[in-house]
């Protein structure tokens, strides 16, 4: 039996059907057997997920950004902080793990999609992506350390108070982040790894790279 | 049973009708110029709401009447026009009212806050504290003194923390727990908060406006029929908040100067 | 190992066997519909019992209410309630409310029970997030009641928490301390409970979907919380990063919202610069959506529950669902109107009635299409639809007091008077609270495996729909009359004549909330020694009514349900003499009766 597929985000389409018995509505199989509309390559819902849980993010720090411009503009009080130089080298960090575990992400695909199913494949792009990450949240450390050595605090100022509310939100999705990447790492070695996971997690990795890279545009213009 | 719902909704809509029909609660009177423009804006959004309310309530009593208790042998209409002409229905009935109330509105507000203050208005202080109204008008020299919140003390009865050794501006203000204002006379009032959010509601001065911590705002309006009103706090500020309240006097010009000579030599 | 990409099956996991992971820690959607639904109504029975108290106070303010003073000595010290006491039960009562009953009851209890059965999946792709979500939301309940029992009782400060009241700390006010802080807490962790849901409700809808259930195919609910979720994704994500901001105000001493120079209780404030009205925008994004998270999802309940109920598809089912997403897209840009003599740039104001004058045209319709569809269909009574077409009556009287508070200049006089809390009451609790019902007397042999009692229903239904009137319609007159809302006692000159209706008010609200208890009894009683429910008691379509009263471990006993139909085949002639065919049947109508639009 040939059936039409659809993708999941098509709705019926084609003409009414004509045969006996369903009043010209579309909504009904046809008499004949076949089925119009199947959901046969809906994509595995965790890619679904994490754009949920992405977006709600992103929401989150839209919050923080237009708070931080309106309480800019409500008092005279504000004054720019020094931006600690470490921030610097932590997007390197960040970006560099990203790249990192992109690279990883493709050989895996390739080893999976390829005749050589022997071929061991190499986790050190993984577990480089880790490091780095973790580096990332130890320099972000780094960065309160040094504002703190300087006497800028939390509640001294209101430009210092966003930049520790940004860069902490920012660190604890980081930091959920690497518990992901620590995951895909145990997936990997007990040879369960699926695609999808890996998909997901990249995703979700990449995107807490760019939205640090927004963080610091902000900080820098803002702060 | 169906029809006994049919007929509570239809009793409840016409008896929820009569109070507002027979004006039993209403309102206190309105006293300021700007007034009769909410007032005539209230009445006809009333009127119209008031139609669409007894309407929507009377067709789905109705339908509910007609349409229960039928059986495989009551055919299954379609309502005349279906869901396009229900939809369009919706958009020109609901539209007009719509942009007309927005429209005519619009009116109303624009005079309360786009007007420009009237020549020779006068300018009078309110300040908002959990739980109190204080009010001051800025005596002969027509200046206000600053305000040193590090003064502001209930103790010492300086509610409004003015440094009258020292600021020759402060010297004669004239702070007072109950406003007074001329008839007939615009008044400036600028607002300001001690501590936290409050609001200045004189219902029958059809003016509500909320007092914002850390902004000093101003409205304008001028009231015309001397009487005694309440002033009544309605932004939620503690456990005083609803005793938080202060007499408006709308006073002659004559009784107006007498008040304010009483006042100046309390101070 | 490969992907597993042919069907959307979610990773098989096997019936629990032990009592704490069948019941207390299930990673089952349908376990965990219904631990939703026993919060929801042990949160709605918290917040009517502190409505009580309230309105008993307010109608006969001097009056020692038994048994307070030993509930609580220092806020009703021999019964008399104290003015914060009263302003904490009242703040109590909005965030339970709003948050534990509105939000959990018609989204996440009907919605995590029925979204996968309706779409054809055996549970949610996310079985162990969705666990979270519910124990978190739990978690969120918890704190917010322990500050009842804790320093100097809860927050006073009402549902919205408006600063620099809720942000200076415990010297503006009894329960401002700690209770703030625990409130805020409370409301964080709530967001996250359902951010949590949203995860996995929305790559149900999208993807696990069964062969065969086309968006066009997919019931009302299942739109109406696909709807929800997404508003939920955006609201509740701007909620919680200011309760962070609020929280650092008020213990590390920041100035987000608190400007300099206050001075309160003669102390003068360290805190310098801040907004005040940038909480009321940030809280006010997320409020307004919160007010159709509410709502959408009982309209849902109403029209999934109607159709049944009239035998006849509804006059245009896309309509609804244009119209609910219209309700949803415009409902971020009229959060304004919460704030129009806020000290907000009046051109602001004016700017912001706009859209919400507009918002009114998609309720409107819905409101229409439902009408037009009881025309000429055949109407079947019982509780469940009772409680819908009460849901509609509901809907007409709320949304036209909308009218008059979409206007600024009319809201200069109606801002913050009972009018405002009759409008809400009517438009969100009730209606949405006769959504609960409806959907609990449609679901319930569902759910439980046993049907409810019928004539207590309708015995439920009468009481409820007189009393609410009873009780909300007089706030119109109130507010009209310039009553001011959250005051603890009327003792303006101008008000005192108005307690005889407050007291009128407070009767009824004794007289519903008694009747209240006849659902929890029938609820009870039909749990346990109910008659046997059969799979569709209802003549019904959907596929909930496909499988066993009460569904299998997973949904559908093995089946992977293939759809041919939308869940409107009603009023149709069948082979088997049926005026129904269900999603799953490939039987097709022999004449044809009804003609749907779309």
């Amino acid at each position: 039996m040939s059936v039409v597929t659809e993708s999941a985000r098509h709705t019926v389409v084609g003409p009414a059907p004509a045969h006996v018995g369903n009043g010209g509505r579309r909504n009904i199989v046809p008499g004949n057997g076949r089925l119009r509309t199947l959901q046969r390559n809906s994509p595995p819902p965790g890619s679904s997920a994490i754009w949920v849980g992405i977006a709600a993010i992103t929401m989150m720090f839209a919050a923080f950004t237009s708070a931080l411009v309106v309480r800019q503009g409500s008092g005279p009080d504000w004054q720019h902080i020094a931006i600690p130089r470490v921030l610097f080298l932590n997007t390197l960090l960040l970006v560099a793990s990203s790249v990192s575990l992109e690279v990883f992400r493709r050989k895996f695909s390739a080893h999976r999609m390829g005749p050589e199913a022997e071929m061991r494949l190499n986790p050190r792009w993984l577990y480089a992506s880790l490091v780095m990450g973790m580096l990332f949240v130890a320099g972000q450390y780094a960065a309160w350390l040094q504002l703190r050595r300087e006497g800028v605090y939390v509640a001294s100022n209101p430009s210092s108070s966003f930049f520790y509310v940004l860069t902490a939100a920012h660190a604890v999705h980081v930091i959920g982040g690497l518990g992901g990447l620590l995951y895909l790492i145990y997936l990997l070695r007990s040879q369960v790894l699926r695609r999808t996971t890996l998909d997901v997690a990249a995703t979700y990795w990449h995107f807490m790279g760019a939205l640090w890279v927004y963080l610091l545009a902000l900080i820098c213009v803002k702060l | 049973m169906a029809k006994l719902l049919a007929v509570t909704i239809l009793v409840i809509a016409a008896v929820s009708a009569i109070p507002i029909e027979e004006h039993i609660w209403t309102a206190p009177a309105d006293i300021s110029t700007h007034g009769p423009l909410i007032d005539s804006q209230m009445s006809d959004t009333m009127g119209e709401t008031g139609l669409c309310f007894l309407a929507g309530q009377f067709v789905l009593a109705l339908f509910i009447w007609m349409y229960s208790g039928r059986g495989r042998e009551h055919r299954i209409g379609r309502f005349p026009g279906g869901a396009t002409g229900l939809v369009i229905a919706a958009f020109l009935i609901v539209g007009t009212e719509v942009i007309a109330l927005g429209v005519l509105g619009s009116k109303a507000w624009a005079q309360v806050y786009f007007a420009p203050l009237k020549p020779g208005a006068m300018t009078v202080e309110a300040q908002a504290g959990q739980f109190a109204f204080y009010f001051r008008y800025p005596g002969p020299d027509g200046k206000f003194g600053p305000i040193h919140p590090e003064m502001i003390s209930d103790a010492t009865e300086n509610f409004y923390g003015l440094d009258t050794q020292n600021d020759p501006a402060s010297k004669d203000d004239i702070v007072t727990a109950e406003m007074a204002i001329p008839v007939d006379r615009e008044i400036q009032l600028w607002m300001h908060s001690k501590d936290l959010g409050h609001s200045f509601y004189v219902p029958a001065l059809r003016i509500q406006q909320d007092f914002v911590p850390g902004l000093d705002l101003s409205i304008h309006f001028t009231a015309n029929k001397i009487g005694k009103y309440e002033i009544v706090c309605t932004q939620l500020c503690g456990l005083g908040h609803y005793n938080m309240k202060a007499y408006l006097e709308v006073m002659s010009r004559q009784d107006f100067d007498a008040w304010l000579k009483q006042q100046a030599a309390l101070q | 190992m490969h992907d597993v990409r042919a069907t959307q099956e979610v990773k098989h996991h096997g019936p629990p066997a032990s009592f704490i992971r069948k019941y207390i820690f299930s990673i089952d959607h349908k376990v965990i519909g219904r631990q939703y639904y026993g919060l929801g109504l042990l949160a709605v029975f918290v917040g009517m019992g502190l409505s009580w108290l309230m309105r008993l106070h307010l109608g006969w303010t001097s009056l020692a209410i038994p048994g307070l003073g030993w509930l609580n000595p220092v806020g009703a010290p021999g019964g008399l309630m104290t003015p914060e006491y009263y302003l904490q039960l009242m703040t109590m009562h909005g965030t339970i409310m709003v948050f534990f009953v509105l939000t959990v009851a018609p989204f996440a209890a009907f919605g995590n029970f029925f979204l996968p059965i309706q779409v054809g999946a055996e549970d949610m792709p996310f079985p162990h997030i969705n666990m979270m979500s519910f124990w978190v939301t739990f978690a969120a309940f918890a704190v917010l009641i322990s500050s009842f029992f804790f320093g100097d009782g809860p927050s006073l400060a009402g549902w919205t928490a408006y600063a620099p009241l809720t942000a200076v700390g415990s010297i503006a006010g009894p329960g401002q301390g700690l209770g703030q802080v625990l409130w805020a807490f409370s409301i964080a962790l709530f967001c996250v409970g359902q951010l949590l849901g949203s995860l996995n409700f929305i790559p149900t809808t999208l993807d696990l979907r069964a062969k065969g259930m086309t968006f066009s195919r997919m019931p009302q609910t299942v739109w109406a919380w696909f709807i929800t979720s997404c508003m939920g994704l955006t609201a509740f994500s701007v909620l919680m990063p200011a309760c962070i901001l609020l929280i650092m105000d008020h213990l590390i001493g920041t100035s987000f919202f608190v400007p300099s120079n206050l001075v309160v209780s003669d102390q003068l404030q360290p805190h310098s610069g801040g907004s005040t009205l940038l909480w009321q925008h940030l809280f006010w994004f997320f409020g307004h959506p919160e007010v159709y998270i509410a709502i959408v999802p009982a309209m849902g309940i109403v029209s999934h529950v109607l159709i049944t109920s009239l035998r006849r598809p509804l006059l245009s089912w896309k309509t609804i669902v244009a119209s609910m997403v219209s309700l949803a897209f415009l409902s971020y840009m009229v959060y304004g109107h919460h704030m129009f003599v806020s000290g907000m740039n009046p051109v602001s104001s004016l700017v912001f009635s706009f859209p919400t004058l507009i918002i009114t045209i998609p309720s409107t319709i819905i409101v229409l299409i439902w009408l037009g569809s009881i025309y000429q269909s055949r109407l079947r009574v019982n509780s469940a639809s009772l409680f819908a077409l009460g849901f509609i009556s509901m809907f007409i009287t709320g949304g036209v007091s909308g009218f008059f508070l979409a206007q600024p200049s009319l809201d200069i006089m109606l801002h913050a008077t009972y009018f405002v809390v009759g409008h809400f009451h009517f438009v969100m609790a009730v209606a949405a609270i006769f959504g609960i019902f409806s959907g609990t007397y449609f679901w319930f042999p569902k759910m439980f495996g046993r049907m409810m009692n019928e004539p207590l229903g309708k015995l439920h239904f009468w009481l409820t729909f007189v009393g609410v009137y009873g009780i909300f319609m007089p706030f119109h007159y109130l507010g009209l009359a310039a009553n001011v809302r959250r005051y603890q006692a009327f003792v303006d000159d101008y008000t005192t004549r108005l307690v005889p209706v407050h007291q009128f008010s407070t009767i009824f609200a004794l007289f519903t909330g008694a009747a209240q208890l006849i659902f929890l009894y029938n609820l009870i009683h039909s749990r346990f020694w109910g008659k046997l429910a059969t799979d569709n008691p209802w003549e019904s379509t959907s596929l909930e009514w496909t499988t066993t009263s009460p569904p299998p471990y997973d949904n559908f006993g093995g089946r992977h349900p293939i759809i041919y139909h939308d869940p409107y085949q009603f009023g149709v002639q069948t082979a088997s003499g049926t005026d129904y065919i269900m999603q799953d049947s490939p039987e097709e109508s022999v004449s044809e009766e009804t003609r749907s639009s779309s």
